[in-house]
């Protein structure tokens, strides 16, 4: 209480502060999901050294709609993940934030400005793209 | 004229075990600020409430406080811009409460001086009637930064801060930047030294919070960026270390 | 001790490089002529493996996508508490994390190789 730290509820919350920080929460929030698919991943896959019935037992548990469903958010969160963690790169690199000058009132940050926010942006279309696609290749054969 | 709630935190560490908030109804007209209804109720409602303040006018960075959940200067928000009828102000967050509204800077200020905000320059020695010539342009790659009034919203507002009691924060870090890029200082070395630390610049992650909060168009975020831009070697060419120059002739 | 920035440019660099590298990875998957769950089939699969190029991306994969998201769980548990024990703890919890799967996805891409 004295402390008053807003701890582990302050990156929570997406809804406050604007476009960068509801990058910087889906980015944590799909780095750890994509994380865990990865090693869901590297285990299921190694299904394939003990042969073909175990690989196909493997496929049936995958290949389910709930399964499709998974790999849909995945491919998802990859996306984002990608996009907008070359957004960081660049940004990181002192590029696209703009340059310090003489600030007038009413105060417009330029590391915070419609380059940055538009690049978001594309980054969670061309997520929600991936996942369409993504939807389309599984359920369009079944 | 509008009449707005108050909520306004109570807390005495040294002996309440918990906080409750105490409620007042004031009237706002248009250019009450949230500072000015906070000290209509000190003055005729209930003087025990502890809140830090000064200027006035967004010049000293005492009267930050958590206004509707986000860290703004009190005296430089106004009751009708929140476009609420409850207001509820709280102390600023990530720094520890000394009582009611009233916030301790003791580390935040801790973490400033940890980034040897100060010209280290040894030539100064022997400035002797001579000075540093600096360009406009020279000038133009810090000053913003030192526009800065230590008022803590940015600190308050970062998602790294909330978690992490080593990461100096967004003012820390964006004055270590303003210190760094100035050609007078010649310690570049020594303060990238500083910052690339397991809890230094890299525990940012360019949520923008704090340049969002900034009353002074510091940007804070920019700095951080640019100053993690040199440590990685961008721009290196950019900063000369200015000479001394005599003007006497 | 490994300074800051070199572990966040190794974290810059495999996160570059695991776009180009599961980018191929995906492709594999989408440009079988007989499609998406052909390319998944048992002979198909095993065919991939022996194609030691595709093997080395695999491989690639698996040690670029290990480092950058074990990296970046360590920075998550480090801005989450602090202390030295918990540091170090949280510092030898990854690298054990990347090198166990980096470990056991070699082995199955050297078995699957050669069966
Ligand atoms: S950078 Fe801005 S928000 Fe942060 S302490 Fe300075 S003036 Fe306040
Ligand atoms: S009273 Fe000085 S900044 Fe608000």
């Amino acid at each position: 209480m004295k402390e008053n730290r807003e701890g582990i509820k302050g990156w929570l919350n997406p809804t406050r502060y604007g476009a960068n920080r509801f990058a910087y929460w889906l980015q944590r929030l799909t780095g750890l999901g994509l994380l865990a698919y990865f090693i869901a991943h590297i285990v299921e896959t190694s299904n394939i050294v003990y042969g073909k019935s175990a690989w196909e037992k493997m496929l049936a548990f995958t290949q389910t709609t709930e399964g499709h469903i998974i790999l849909m958010v995945v491919i998802g969160m990859c996306a984002f993940h990608a996009a907008n963690g070359v957004r960081l790169y660049i940004a990181e690199h002192g590029k696209g934030v703009g340059r310090p000058g003489r600030p007038e009132y009413p105060y417009r940050p330029t590391s915070l400005g419609l380059g940055m926010r538009a690049c978001i942006w594309v980054s969670v279309a061309l997520a929600a793209l991936a996942m369409m696609y993504g939807a389309y290749v599984l359920f369009g054969e079944a | 004229m509008k009449r707005v709630r108050i909520r306004v935190f109570r807390y005495n560490p040294a002996h309440d075990s918990s906080a409750r908030y105490d409620e007042f109804e004031v009237e706002a007209e248009r250019w009450t600020t949230v500072l000015d209804a906070l000290l209509y109720i000190k003055a005729h409602r209930d003087h025990s409430i502890a809140l830090r303040y000064s200027c006035r006018m967004a010049s000293c960075g005492s009267c930050g406080m958590m206004i509707n959940g986000i860290p703004r200067l009190a005296c430089y928000t106004k009751v009708y811009e929140l476009e609420s009828d409850v207001i509820t102000c709280r102390p600023l967050a990530n720094f520890p409460i000394i009582r009611d509204l009233a916030a301790d800077f003791g580390a935040f200020f801790a973490k400033h001086k940890s980034m040897k905000p100060y010209i280290i320059n040894d030539s100064v020695d022997s400035i002797d009637g001579k000075e540093f010539i600096q360009k406009p342009e020279e000038v133009d790659k810090y000053l913003q930064f030192s526009y800065c009034i230590k008022c803590g919203l940015c600190y308050a507002a970062c998602p790294t801060v909330a978690t992490d009691k080593r990461f100096p924060g967004p003012q820390a870090l964006a004055q270590m930047y303003r210190y760094l890029i100035d050609s007078r200082d010649a310690a570049t070395d020594e303060r990238l030294k500083v910052v690339d630390d397991r809890h230094g610049v890299w525990r940012c992650h360019f949520a923008g919070s704090c340049s969002m909060v900034c009353p002074k168009g510091v940007d804070p975020a920019l700095g951080i960026q640019l100053l993690r831009a040199y440590l990685l070697g961008m721009n290196r060419g950019s900063k000369v270390v200015a000479e001394l120059y005599s003007n006497k002739k | 001790m490994v300074r800051e920035s070199s572990i966040m440019k190794i974290h810059y660099y495999t996160g570059i490089a695991a776009i180009v590298l599961v980018a191929i990875h995906i492709m594999f998957r989408l440009t079988v002529p007989d499609g998406y769950s052909a390319s998944l089939e048992y002979e198909n699969v095993i065919a991939n493996y022996k194609n030691v190029s595709y093997a080395l991306v695999l491989e690639l994969i698996l040690v670029t996508v290990a480092v950058h998201g074990f990296n970046g769980l360590r920075v998550i548990l480090l801005e989450l508490r602090q202390g030295d024990a918990w540091e170090s703890a949280v510092k030898w919890l990854c690298v054990g994390g990347a090198v166990a799967v980096i470990a056991y996805g070699t082995r199955t891409i050297i078995l699957a190789g050669m069966m």
